[in-house]
């Protein structure tokens, strides 16, 4: 599954990340193959989130580089070395890369419509009227029409959880990044989320989930990545990962969580 | 220490017995009546004092109130206000901004002139501004340390009101840039990083995600700045502008009558700080939208909601 980087969504190489003394990641690389869903899982402060953060760009890499539908992120090359690109650069290549924060991050004095069109509007230039129209389509995907104009604050945790989802794919992204998307959530509404990713999954979306819901890694994912210590431990197919793992460590983390 | 056993316990009786309506008698609080009738005779000895008192010469308060040479002082003092506002704002912004940036030169600038104009008392700064011609002659734009294109005589370029409104808004600046600051920091991390991955242009994410949720921070240090300014300008009178407070000293030089005259300055302050603040309750509403679960209700229908509640509880 590594190695054949021309086929790959998204490809991660040796990249390394260190804060102060603590170094998060420690050499990763991954491929994750157009139209499937990896999902991370691993012990907290094991990097998974840094990594996904990483592919974005939202974290500045120390080594390695990231390519998404083969283009670098956040860096350019030249012969010899990685040059970072500027800002301006970034965010353009960040619109095709959508992102769900664990604590959803929506804009608290917008309503649920101006949540959705706002990056279209304001970064893609898509004129209002058909953002407009193209956030209520997503937002009946996550069964929320009816809430189009509400603020973010009149909504359950579940629901603003499928906003946010719906804001991310108003950029018509090329990979859905998910970070923890239901670890803010009651235990009651963290299945309407999942519904929702799952329903995603089934479209041909790509996506990379990081998360400790292990019967959806099992369900949904086509390539579970177990990370530990800032190193991937082991990939391969739900069945294989989750249920024959080959190392101590991956053995010893299912043990606790299932 | 004998322990309450369930035999000897005292019976309770259950709600849905006979005698079980059991309603709840608010507590009696004589003590607060009295306090409260106290509060309203010395009241109303203050209002009989200021109604009887012939030294406070209400017939001369109603000559010059609204006399022409007092109403063109309180334009004075609006438009001194006004300008020290937005000037010292908009320049407050651009000095936040800096002290936000990356660069340390711009962040170090910034620390600085907030820490030089906080430190230098405003009286000081406007005679300083007042006599800016003693230092410099003439001001002219050019070439750093070369030859100038255009130059004006200082004197032309800052009179005794641009000096003012120079030295309001330099002051005010240093206070504005850090309120302002207060407010952007008070932003949740998470929705700048929310709008970088949506890829939002940088000065959109200023604009239109964090300024508009900073403004609820700021809004109420802001209004605070404003009345201060408004009621601040009075220390211009020692520059000899014909604001409020400076006219004022001029009519009861002549007349003799203090008393009545302050209270012309204070019923014009108070009257004026009033409408400031009905405008800062409105302006908070209006950004407070979607932060709360419902809008707290206006003056206007708290009022009305009370009335129908009391029709209501008497009906």
């Amino acid at each position: 599954m590594s190695g054949d980087g021309a086929t790959a969504m998204v490809e991660v190489r040796g990249v390394h990340k260190r804060f102060g003394r603590l170094e998060v990641l420690r050499g990763i690389d991954l491929d994750v193959r157009p139209g499937t869903v990896t999902v991370v899982l691993g012990p907290s402060g094991s990097g998974k989130s840094t990594l996904l953060r990483a592919v974005n760009h939202l974290e500045k890499l120390d080594r390695g580089y990231v390519r998404v539908d083969g283009e670098l992120i956040g860096v350019r090359a030249d012969r010899t070395r990685l040059h970072e690109l500027a800002e301006k650069r970034i965010l353009r290549q960040r619109q095709r890369i959508g992102f769900v924060f664990q604590n959803f991050n929506l804009f608290p004095h917008l309503t649920v419509l101006e949540n959705l069109v706002e990056a279209p509007v304001g970064a893609l230039g898509v004129p209002k009227a058909r953002a407009r129209a193209r956030a209520l389509e997503l937002l009946e995907r996550v069964g929320l029409a009816d809430k189009a104009a509400e603020y973010p604050r009149r909504l359950s945790g579940g629901q603003q959880q499928r906003v946010a989802i719906a804001r991310a794919l108003a950029l018509e992204p090329k990979v859905l990044l998910f970070d923890e998307p239901t670890s803010a959530l009651d235990p009651e509404l963290v299945g309407e989320v999942l519904d929702v990713i799952k329903d995603l999954a089934r479209t041909g979306t790509t996506m990379i989930v990081v998360t400790h819901e292990i019967g959806f890694a099992r369900e949904v994912a086509d390539t579970v990545v177990f990370m530990d210590g800032g190193v991937v431990v082991e990939q391969g197919p739900p069945a294989q990962v989750l249920d024959d793992p080959q190392h101590e460590r991956t053995r010893a983390f299912l043990a606790k969580v299932l | 220490m004998t322990a309450l056993t369930p035999e000897k316990a005292p019976p309770l009786r259950r709600p849905d017995e006979p005698a079980g309506q059991l309603t709840i008698v608010p507590h009696r609080r004589p003590w607060r009546l009295v306090a409260g009738l106290a509060a309203l005779v010395l009241a109303a000895q203050f209002l009989h004092g200021l109604a009887v008192n012939p030294g406070w010469d209400w017939p001369t308060f109603r000559a010059f109130v609204f006399s022409d040479s007092i109403l063109r002082a309180v334009g004075t003092t609006l438009q001194l206000t006004a300008y020290g506002t937005v000037l010292g704002f908009a320049l407050g912004a651009v000095i936040a901004a800096l002290r936000l940036s990356g660069s340390p030169v711009l962040r170090t600038i910034a620390w600085t002139y907030v820490w030089a104009f906080r430190s230098i008392p405003l009286i000081v700064q406007l005679v300083f501004w007042f006599n800016l011609a003693y230092l410099y002659k003439r001001i002219g734009i050019g070439i750093p340390f070369g030859p100038s294109f255009v130059s004006f005589g200082t004197m032309d370029l800052l009179g005794a009101l641009g000096a003012a409104v120079l030295g309001l808004a330099l002051h005010q600046a240093a206070y504005a840039a850090e309120i302002i600051r207060g407010g952007v920091l008070a932003v949740d991390a998470g929705q700048l990083e929310a709008a970088a991955a949506l890829g939002i242009p940088r000065f959109r994410q200023a604009w239109r995600i964090v300024l508009p949720q900073a403004m609820r921070g700021i809004l109420p240090n802001a209004a605070n700045e404003v009345v201060s300014l408004f009621k601040g300008t009075s220390i211009v009178y020692v520059m000899a502008i014909g604001e409020l407070f400076y006219q004022v000293q001029v009519i009861y030089g002549r007349t003799g009558r203090v008393v009545p005259l302050l209270m012309v300055a204070t019923v014009w302050y108070v009257l004026l700080t009033t409408a400031l603040s009905l405008v800062q309750y409105y302006v908070e509403r209006y950004f407070a939208r979607g932060s709360e679960r419902d809008a707290p209700p206006t003056p206007w229908q708290r009022l009305r909601a009370a009335v129908t509640e009391s029709k209501e509880k008497r009906a």
